[in-house]
C-alpha cells in the first residue's frame, strides 16, 4: 500500500528527520492561508499516487499567496496518469547545494532489507540504475542485527559527504531504518534528501509503501489508505476475495491460481487475442463467488468472450458451473463463453456449460484458440 | 529415490486442527504419508481423524514424542512465521510452509534464522512437496501424479498442477515435485532444488516452471550452464502481464524493468534450457 508525499513525511519527522514547513490542503482557499502563514515562497506539490507529477506540471512554485492560491487552484483540477487530484502539498521552498538519494527497499534477491545511496539525488532513480549503476552504492540490511553504525560511515564516505554531515546523516539514516522496520515498509525513499543552504538534511521528497501481509499490526496505517485510486473493479473483486486485475483487451479470463492465471493470459496473447483480466477466483471457490467473478467480467464493455480455465482439485468444477450459469441468467448482456474444466466434478461442469449453450473443450490450447476466434471472429 | 522427501519421512502437520489442516492430512494419508502427529496450542491430548493421530501443544512436544523431522505448516499468515521459527528450533529438518500471506520482514528473519540452524524452509505461499509413490506433505492432489523420473520445481501451485497432469497424460511420471511458493523471499530456492535434482539417481530430466518477478530464474539459468548435467525444460508465466502490477502472487511483480518474462526466458535458453510456449507443448517434449 502507498502512502502520499505528506503522509509519508509525517512518518519521517515523527522519526526525527527535518522536512520543510508546510502542511496539506484540500482547496485553494486553504492553500493561500498556508502561504501566507510560511510567508516565503511555497511550492504546491499535488498529492497522487504516481511518479511524473513535475512533468505533467502538477509540482510549482508560487512566489506570494495569491500565487499560491491560483496555482492550487490549477492542480487541484488536474488529472495526473488518470489519477484526479484531492489534495495538495504546500511547503516552504528549500534552498539547497546538493541533493542525495536515500532509501530502504526490501531486497528479494539477498533476502534481506538493503539501503541505496546515490550522490545522483533527485533525478529519477530507475533512470540512473539503468544508466549508471555504479552510481548507486548499497549495503544489505542483516534482519536480525539491523543497520549497523559502519554501514552507515561507508555509505557516508562512498558519497563522499563531507565530514561535517557524518553525525546528521547518521541519525537519518538509522531514523529511517528503524521506521523500515516498526511500519513494515517494503519501501521508504528520500529523493532527494538535501544539504540546504543553511547545512540542514532535509527530506525534500518521500515515498513509502507498506506490506499489505503487514496491515493486520498496523491498523492506524490501514485507516489513512487512499482506496481511491484503485480500479473500481479492483475493490470490488478484492470484496469477494478475488484476485483481479483489469487489463486492455476483449478476452474475458476465469481461472483458479494465480500462476494459471498468468499462463491462461499469455496463451491467448500467442494465439493473438488480447486478455481483458487477470482473475484469480483463489481454491475452493462456491458457485456465489465464481457468479461475482463472471458479473465483475462482463461489467467491463470491452469482453466479448470468456475463456474459463479450472484445474479442479479442491475446487469443484461443478460448483464453478452453476456460478457462470448464475451471473450468466441475470447479466444485462450475453457473450460466448468457452471453457476447459479437469479434475473434481469435472464432467457435471461440463455438463451444466454444455445445457447453457457455452463450449467445452479438453486441452487448454484448444480452448484458447476457440476463445481466441470467437474474440476476434466478431470484430469483423 | 527422491528428493527432500520418501516414504520413511516422519511428518508433523503444524496446526493439524484447523479446517484446512484436518482436511489435507486426510489428504497425505490417503496418499501413503507417514503422518505421525500435529500441533494445535491448547489441544494437546486430543486426537484426530478418528482417534489415529495425536495433538500436541508444542512441535518440541511432537518431536520427542514421535521423532519427526518433517514439519508441514497450515496455522494462519499472522502466526505462520512463529510457527516456522519453532519448527526450526524444535529440530525438525524440513519445513513447508503451505500458508500465503504472510509479511515479508517476518520472512526474512526466518530465513536468516533457519539457515543458522541449518534446517530448510520450503515455501512459504506454496504447494508443498510430493514424492510420487512415496510420500506427500502439502496439498498437491495425489491422483494426478505418478512415479518416474522427472523432477519438477515450480513457484506456482495451479502450474505445477497443469505441469503434471499434462506429464501423466503422456504416460509420464515425476521423482518430486516442489512448489517453491509465490512470495518475494523464500526459504529455498530454484538453484539449491536443480542441485538436489542433479544428484538425485532417480531423476533423469527436470521441469522448472518460473514466473514474473524476481532473479530466481536467472540465477538458475546460471547454476544450469555451470553444474548441471541433467536436461531442463522450463516454462515462464507472465509474458503478457503488465509491469507494476502483482499479479496474484505476491512475488509476480516486474519492478523498475527487472523481473519480465522475455529476460528469465532468454536466460534460460542461453543455458541450453529448452523453453516452452505452453505446458502441453513442454510436456511433449519430455516423452
Amino acid at each position: 500500500m502507498k502512502l502520499h508525499e505528506y503522509q509519508a513525511k509525517q512518518f519521517l519527522s515523527r522519526y526525527g528527520i527535518q522536512i520543510p514547513r508546510g502542511r496539506v490542503a484540500l482547496t485553494a482557499y486553504e492553500a493561500k492561508q498556508i502561504a501566507e502563514e510560511l510567508g516565503s515562497n511555497v511550492i504546491i506539490k499535488s498529492q497522487v499516487l504516481t511518479g511524473g507529477r513535475g512533468k505533467a506540471g502538477g509540482i510549482r512554485l508560487a512566489r506570494n499567496p495569491r500565487e499560491a492560491e491560483e496555482m492550487a487552484t490549477a492542480i487541484l483540477s488536474m488529472d495526473i496518469k488518470g489519477l484526479p487530484v484531492r489534495k495538495v502539498l504546500v511547503e516552504e521552498a528549500i534552498q539547497f547545494n546538493r541533493e542525495i538519494y536515500l532509501a530502504i527497499v526490501n531486497n528479494r534477491v539477498s533476502g534481506t532489507p538493503t539501503i541505496l545511496v546515490s550522490a545522483s539525488g533527485g533525478m529519477d532513480i530507475e533512470e540512473v540504475a539503468h544508466m549508471s549503476p555504479e552510481k548507486i552504492i548499497s549495503e544489505n540490511i542483516h534482519p536480525l542485527l539491523g543497520l549497523r553504525d559502519y554501514q552507515v560511515r561507508d555509505l557516508a564516505s562512498a558519497i563522499n559527504l563531507p565530514h561535517s554531515y557524518w553525525k546528521q546523516f547518521m541519525q537519518i539514516c538509522k531514523s529511517l531504518w528503524q521506521l523500515f522496520r516498526d511500519m513494515d515498509a517494503t519501501l521508504a525513499e528520500i529523493n532527494p534528501l538535501v544539504i540546504s543552504t543553511e547545512n540542514e538534511l532535509l527530506a525534500v521528497d518521500a515515498k513509502t509503501t507498506i506490506d499489505e501481509n503487514a496491515l493486520f499490526r498496523h491498523p492506524d496505517i490501514n485507516e489513512i489508505g487512499d482506496t481511491e485510486v484503485e480500479d473500481p473493479a479492483e475493490t470490488e473483486a478484492h470484496k469477494y476475495g478475488l484476485s483481479y486485475i483489469k487489463l486492455d483487451g476483449e478476452i474475458g479470463c476465469l481461472v483458479n491460481g494465480a500462476g494459471l492465471a498468468m499462463a491462461v493470459m499469455d496463451m491467448i496473447q500467442y494465439y493473438g487475442g488480447k486478455p481483458a483480466n487477470f482473475l484469480d477466483i483463489g481454491g475452493g471457490a462456491s458457485a456465489d463467488k465464481v457468479a461475482s467473478a463472471m458479473r465483475i467480467i462482463l461489467e467491463d464493455g470491452n469482453v466479448n468472450c470468456v475463456l474459463i480455465n479450472i484445474f479442479g482439485g479442491i475446487t469443484r468444477c461443478d460448483e464453478v458451473a452453476r456460478g457462470v450459469t448464475l451471473a450468466l441468467a441475470d447479466a444485462s448482456r450475453q457473450v460466448p463463453v468457452v471453457a476447459r474444466l479437469i479434475g473434481t466434478n469435472a464432467t457435471e461442469g461440463q455438463k451444466i456449460l454444455e445445457d447453457a449453450n457455452m463450449h467445452t473443450l479438453d486441452s487448454l490450447s484448444d480452448a484458447a484458440r476457440k476463445a481466441v476466434e470467437l474474440s476476434t471472429g466478431s470484430h469483423t | 529415490m527422491s528428493i527432500l522427501l520418501n516414504k520413511q519421512s516422519r511428518i508433523i502437520i503444524q496446526g493439524i486442527t484447523g479446517e484446512e489442516g484436518l482436511f489435507h492430512t486426510r489428504s497425505m494419508v490417503a496418499y501413503g504419508s507417514n503422518i505421525v502427529g500435529g500441533t494445535s496450542p491448547g489441544k494437546g491430548g486430543e486426537w484426530v481423524l478418528d482417534g489415529k493421530y495425536p495433538v500436541f501443544d508444542s512441535l518440541k512436544l511432537a518431536v520427542d514424542a514421535t521423532g519427526a523431522n518433517t514439519s508441514v505448516i497450515f496455522v494462519p499468515a499472522r502466526n505462520a512465521a512463529d510457527a516456522m521459527l519453532e519448527a526450526v528450533d524444535g529440530g525438525v529438518s524440513l519445513v513447508i510452509c503451505i500458508t500465503e500471506g504472510i509479511p515479508v520482514q517476518d520472512m526474512m528473519k526466518v530465513k536468516h534464522h533457519a539457515g543458522t540452524k541449518g534446517a530448510r524452509v520450503i515455501g512459504p505461499n506454496c504447494p508443498g512437496v510430493l514424492s510420487a509413490g512415496q510420500s506427500k506433505a502439502g496439498i498437491i492432489p495425489g491422483h494426478i501424479t505418478m512415479p518416474g523420473n522427472i523432477g519438477v520445481v515450480s513457484r506456482s501451485g495451479t502450474l505445477t498442477y497443469e505441469m503434471v497432469y499434462a506429464l501423466k497424460q503422456l504416460g509420464l511420471g515425476t521423482s518430486t515435485c516442489v512448489g517453491i511458493g509465490g512470495d518475494p523471499v523464500i526459504g529455498t530456492g530454484f538453484t539449491q532444488i536443480l542441485g538436489l535434482f542433479e544428484d538425485d539417481a532417480d531423476t533423469e530430466k527436470v521441469v522448472l516452471i518460473g514466473e514474473i518477478g524476481g532473479q530466481d530464474e536467472e540465477a538458475a539459468a546460471e547454476f544450469i550452464s555451470r553444474n548441471m548435467t541433467k536436461p531442463v525444460f522450463a516454462f515462464i508465466a507472465g509474458v503478457s502481464a503488465p509491469t507494476g502490477k502483482r499479479m496474484g502472487h505476491a512475488g509476480a511483480i516486474i519492478e523498475g524493468g527487472r523481473g519480465n518474462a522475455v529476460s528469465k526466458i532468454t536466460s534460460l535458453e542461453n543455458a541450453g534450457v529448452k523453453v516452452g510456449h505452453n505446458l502441453e507443448e513442454l510436456a511433449t517434449w519430455l516423452k
